[in-house]
C-alpha cells in the first residue's frame, strides 16, 4: 500500500519536475559554483536597483576577444574606486558547456576580483532589449546607470581612461 | 524675392533639424530598399545583387565571419539555408565585414580556406575597405538581412533562437521571413536580436559600428 502511494506520487510529481527541468534549462545544476547562473528573469534586477550606488554591468564571454581584452579595466575601476558607491558587475554570456569547463577556469587564472554572474538563456531575443531597447546584442557591451542616469555602450573600451571618464560623469557632485 | 530667399533658407534649416538625418551609422530598417554594393567572393570574382536581380525571388544576406563562435556554430545551418532556398529564388550570400588588420583570422586568404575547409556553397564576399556593413548597420557577426525581389528589407536579425543547440530550435526566423515572402505576404516577426561578436574595426573607425552611446532616463 505504501509503495502504491509512491508511485501515484511519482506519477504526479514527474510531469512537474520535468517542466521544471526544461524551463531552467539544468540551470540549478550549476549550483555547486561560486557564481550565479540564471536566466534573464532571475537578474533582471541587477538593471533597475534604486539606491545611490553607480552600477557598470559589463557583458562579455572568454570566446569574445574584444571583452577578454578589455577586462582588466573593469578590475581595476572596482579596485580603484572600492569604498565609493560603485559596483563593477560582470555578466558572463559563456555557453552553457562551457561554463565549468572554460569560465571557471578563466576566473581561476586570471584572478578576477569583480563579481561575476552568468546569463544563460537560449532565447536571447526574450531579453536583450530588455537590458536596453538599443542594445542589437553584440558584445563586448556595457551598462552604467545610477539613480540619475542610465547609459548604454554597444562598444569596446580602447583603455581605462576611456571607461573611468564615463563613471566619473556618473559620480560627480 | 529677398523675402522668398529668406523662406527658402528657413525652411531648409528646419528641414535640417526636423528631418532625421539616416548616417551611414543608422542603418537599414524593415521596408527600407538595401543599397547595393559589388564585393569579391572566394574565388575572386566580383558580385553584386543587381547582377542576381530577374534571377532570384529574394537574397539572404549574412554578415558574418571566419573567428566569431556564434558564427562558426551557425555555419551548417547557414548551408542548409542556402540549401533549402536558393533552388527557389532565395541564395545565402554571406559577408565577412571584419577588418583584417585587427582579425588576422578574417583576412581574404583565410575565407578562401574556411570557404574550402567547411565546403560553403554560398557566396562568401570580403567587404573590403568595411563599407557595406555601416550602410546596412550590421553590428555583428551573424547578422542576417533578408530581402525581397525589389531589394527591400523584410527582415533584419537573428538565424533561429538558439545558437547552441539547433535541435532544440523553437522559432526558425530567417526560415519563417522566407516562406513569408515566398507567398507574396510580411513576415510576422521583422526584427529580432540575438547575442553576438561586435564587427571588427580600428578605433578610429569606430564610428562605423552604430551606436556609441545610448542615454535614456531612468
Amino acid at each position: 500500500m505504501r509503495f502504491c502511494k509512491f508511485v501515484l506520487l511519482s506519477l504526479f510529481l514527474l510531469p512537474l519536475t520535468q517542466s521544471a527541468g526544461a524551463q531552467t534549462e539544468g540551470l540549478a545544476d550549476f549550483s555547486d559554483l561560486p557564481f550565479l547562473v540564471s536566466d534573464y528573469a532571475g537578474l533582471e534586477h541587477l538593471f533597475q536597483q534604486k539606491n545611490d550606488t553607480t552600477y557598470i554591468i559589463n557583458f562579455w564571454a572568454t570566446w569574445c576577444a574584444p571583452c577578454v581584452k578589455e577586462l582588466p579595466y573593469f578590475e581595476q575601476l572596482g579596485q580603484q574606486y572600492k569604498g565609493q558607491k560603485v559596483k563593477v558587475i560582470l555578466i558572463s554570456l559563456d555557453f552553457k558547456k562551457q561554463i565549468r569547463t572554460r569560465l571557471v577556469k578563466f576566473l581561476d587564472k586570471k584572478k578576477i576580483q569583480s563579481q561575476v554572474v552568468v546569463l544563460s538563456q537560449p532565447n536571447a531575443n526574450e531579453w536583450i532589449g530588455k537590458v536596453d531597447p538599443s542594445w542589437s546584442g553584440s558584445i563586448p557591451a556595457t551598462l552604467v546607470y545610477n539613480r540619475q542616469k542610465r547609459e548604454f555602450y554597444e562598444q569596446e573600451f580602447y583603455d581605462f581612461a576611456e571607461l573611468e571618464s564615463i563613471v566619473k560623469s556618473f559620480i560627480k557632485k | 524675392m529677398k523675402k522668398l530667399l529668406g523662406l527658402i533658407a528657413l525652411f531648409a534649416l528646419a528641414a535640417a533639424f526636423v528631418i532625421p538625418t539616416n548616417g551611414p551609422g543608422d542603418g537599414l530598417k524593415i521596408g527600407d530598399k538595401a543599397p547595393d554594393f559589388k564585393l569579391k567572393h572566394v574565388d575572386g570574382n566580383f558580385y553584386s545583387l543587381s547582377q542576381l536581380q530577374g534571377q532570384v525571388k529574394g537574397y539572404i544576406i549574412a554578415f558574418t565571419c571566419n573567428t566569431c563562435p556564434y558564427a562558426v556554430m551557425y555555419e551548417e545551418r547557414l548551408k542548409q539555408l542556402h540549401g533549402k532556398y536558393a533552388d527557389k529564388g532565395f541564395p545565402v550570400i554571406a559577408i565577412n565585414p571584419n577588418d583584417p588588420e585587427v582579425k588576422p583570422g578574417d583576412s581574404f586568404e583565410a575565407m578562401q580556406s574556411t570557404y574550402k575547409d567547411k565546403e560553403f556553397n554560398f557566396l562568401y564576399l570580403y567587404d573590403e575597405g568595411q563599407k557595406v556593413f555601416p550602410s546596412y548597420g550590421a553590428t555583428k557577426t551573424p547578422h542576417m538581412f533578408i530581402l525581397d525581389k525589389s531589394m527591400t528589407v523584410q527582415y533584419i536579425g537573428a538565424i533561429d533562437d538558439n545558437v547552441e543547440n539547433a535541435k532544440a530550435v523553437k522559432n526558425t526566423y530567417v526560415e519563417d521571413a522566407i516562406e513569408a515572402i515566398m507567398v507574396g505576404a510580411k513576415p510576422k516577426v521583422t526584427e529580432t536580436k540575438a547575442v553576438g561578436c561586435s564587427i571588427k574595426v580600428k578605433p578610429v573607425n569606430r564610428h562605423l559600428l552604430k551606436k556609441k552611446a545610448s542615454p535614456t532616463t531612468n
